[in-house]
């Protein structure tokens, strides 16, 4: 990483306010080795991890779900029993940790705060970790984020001034996490000023609300833009880059999740800051989303390896998770009859 | 010129109309039709897991599928096992068990449609209703076959479970497994689609329990289970999401006598539905 070895901090900081230094140092990044990231994913994904791992591995797992629905269909009854279930994925066990977020359109989020938060939006939040429920209250509550897409979902293709408004709508509706899309049109186009001031209009507009950068990989094309959109997102202010919306063909796939990784390892070495890594759409196994905790630990190490850092976007995951933890936790094979439909 | 070197087959699982090796990759030798001997997969409890994945994916489509074309397909097992008599042959089955097991699966392809009508129908109710029961598949089942008469006892063992829209994991007797991965190779050219029946080789021991205690099979037909204590010990696994059990008299049962039609009732389900007559 020459490229970012030889910025000094205050040079990035700069960069924002011309669109030729941003497109020089945006074009100036080392280009990816693409067999050489498809190779290294593969090979990450072979890892055995059994037993005493694979049942931490799976809580893990669950604490970083996002647990999502983002379909027209959605209705607040819809939501409420998803927000229920974020908060006590197995109401069999209760040292099953919570999910790490419920991630729904804006016009969802009061119903999803009314659980989230006991009721009323934004109430106290009681301290408590996971595995710690007691009969009455579950362990998440007031603990599990409230995530909302913005600007225009899924495509971002709507006047800024729409987008800001939609954003604002949803922090204020109560979610403290906000998905929001790049503008790929830009992006493609080499516009790449644009797509910064939108996303630090659009941090801006969050307020203390966490930014997710959607930067939709499966419409860059190369791995060049993932990791051109990636550091253009970080330099922007984004607290998480996250692949996709999940609404075309092509979702999270390994390499591009290790190409995203890797940027956001850089950009600590470079300034300091610690950005997340979301991956979403396409991850339904239990053995997919342990490939990609092996990656995250061999390529940016356990400082990632939270909550925190990294998150799933995913919604048939999460039964996937708990059918593997209650066949760690019984021995029994469990099915599909004995978890929620969502 | 040199001598040419004959092509030995490797006999594989059957799991979602694919021949995998077992994932454990463990195989093991067994005699066939004398001194030759043949290197069979050793299925392991995840074969068996995914087995379960594969039949369950299955049950919509072939549930699903109208009961003449259900009765088509098992007809054209039967095609495909006639042409293939002089194979089974050479594994040992006699001529009139192979011709027993044909005649078998053109037996059950009969009663594809007729099933519904002897085992369902319309009730007389009290009240201006009528009352119809009609059967539905069990869903998954997992089937322990008999290790004798490998192939006759095979076929039938699966066909009835089949013919009514459940999709069977068959455990495949230990002693006797080149019928049944014999008969995967008739099955994967009959148009029955993918999952429907699955073959797992091997120790009873390693697939069993794991398919008796797992919950999303539905049933569990014992027929292949001598061990009396084994079998109790599957019964008990079983209970725990009330599979259908279905364990017959171990020994002396007489596979070329006519199979009358409880196999295939044992593994349905009955819904009855009621509806205003209008008059």
């Amino acid at each position: 990483m020459t490229a970012t070895a030889t910025s000094a901090r205050s040079d990035l900081s700069e960069l924002g306010r011309s669109e030729t230094a941003l497109r020089t140092f945006l074009h100036g990044l080392p280009g990816v080795d693409q067999v050489g990231a498809e190779q290294r994913a593969a090979q990450l994904g072979t890892r055995s991890i059994k037993t005493t791992a694979k049942a931490q591995a799976i809580d893990l797992a669950i604490r970083m779900v996002d647990l999502t629905t983002l379909e027209g269909a959605d209705t607040p009854g819809k939501v409420r029993a998803l927000a229920t279930k974020a908060l006590r994925p197995d109401p069999a066990d209760p040292s099953c940790p919570h999910v790490g977020a419920v991630c729904v359109y804006p016009a969802m989020v009061p119903y999803v705060a009314e659980v989230l938060r006991g009721s009323g939006a934004g109430s106290g939040r009681p301290s408590g970790g996971p595995g710690q429920a007691d009969g009455a209250a579950p362990a998440g509550l007031g603990i599990v984020h409230l995530a909302s897409v913005a600007t225009a979902f899924p495509s971002g293709q709507a006047p800024l001034d729409v987008k800001l408004a939609d954003t604002r709508a949803a922090v204020a509706a109560g979610a403290d996490e906000i998905d929001m899309v790049i503008n790929r049109g830009a992006f493609l186009a080499g516009r790449y000023q644009e797509v910064y001031d939108e996303i630090v209009a659009t941090k801006e507009a969050c307020g203390d609300a966490h930014l997710k950068v959607i930067l939709e990989t499966g419409e860059l094309a190369t791995y060049d833009n993932v990791r051109r959109a990636s550091w253009l997102a970080m330099l922007a202010g984004g607290d998480f880059i996250k692949t996709s919306t999940g609404k075309v063909p092509v979702a999270a796939t390994m390499p591009v999740t290790l190409v995203m990784l890797e940027a956001v390892r850089d950009f600590r070495a470079a300034t300091g800051r610690q950005v997340g890594v979301k991956p979403a759409g396409g991850i339904k196994t239990s053995k997919d989303a342990i490939k990609y905790l092996v990656m995250v630990n061999e390529t940016v190490g356990p400082d990632w390896l939270d909550p925190d850092w990294f998150r799933f976007g995913a919604s048939s995951l999460l039964n996937d998770l708990l059918m593997q933890r209650t066949k760690l936790t019984t021995g029994v094979y469990s099915g599909p009859d004995y978890f929620t439909l969502d | 010129m040199s001598e040419r070197v004959a092509v030995r087959k490797t006999y594989k699982l059957f799991i979602g109309g694919k021949f995998p090796r077992s994932e454990s990759g463990r195989s093991y030798i067994v005699q066939s039709g004398g001194e030759e001997t043949a290197n069979v997969a050793l299925a392991s409890r995840k074969d068996a897991r995914d087995a379960v994945v594969a039949a369950r994916a299955a049950v919509k489509g072939w549930a699903g599928a109208t009961a003449y074309n259900r009765g088509q397909i098992l007809y054209r097992v039967a095609e495909m096992l006639e042409g293939r008599r002089d194979q089974f042959i050479a594994l040992g089955a006699s001529a009139d068990e192979v011709d027993a097991a044909i005649d078998r699966w053109v037996w059950y392809a009969g009663w594809s449609d007729k099933l519904p009508q002897v085992y369902g129908g319309a009730n007389p109710v009290a009240g201006p209703y009528f009352n119809l029961s009609a059967p539905e598949p069990t869903g998954v089942v997992a089937v322990v076959a008999p290790e004798a008469p490998a192939l006759l006892g095979l076929v039938s063992v699966i066909a009835p479970a089949i013919v009514t829209g459940n999709t069977v994991v068959v455990a495949a007797s230990p002693a006797a497994p080149l019928a049944a991965v014999a008969l995967a190779e008739v099955l994967a050219t009959s148009d029955l689609p993918g999952g429907v029946v699955n073959i797992l080789t091997g120790r009873l021991s390693d697939t069993v329990p794991t398919l008796a205690a797992h919950m999303d099979v539905n049933a569990i037909d014992l027929t292949g289970v001598t061990d009396a204590d084994l079998a109790a010990e599957l019964e008990v696994k079983a209970a725990e999401n009330l599979k259908r059990v279905l364990r017959p008299a171990p020994v002396g049962h007489d596979w070329f006598a006519d199979p009358g039609v409880t196999r295939m009732t044992v593994l349905l389900e009955t819904k009855t539905v009621w509806h205003p007559k209008g008059v």
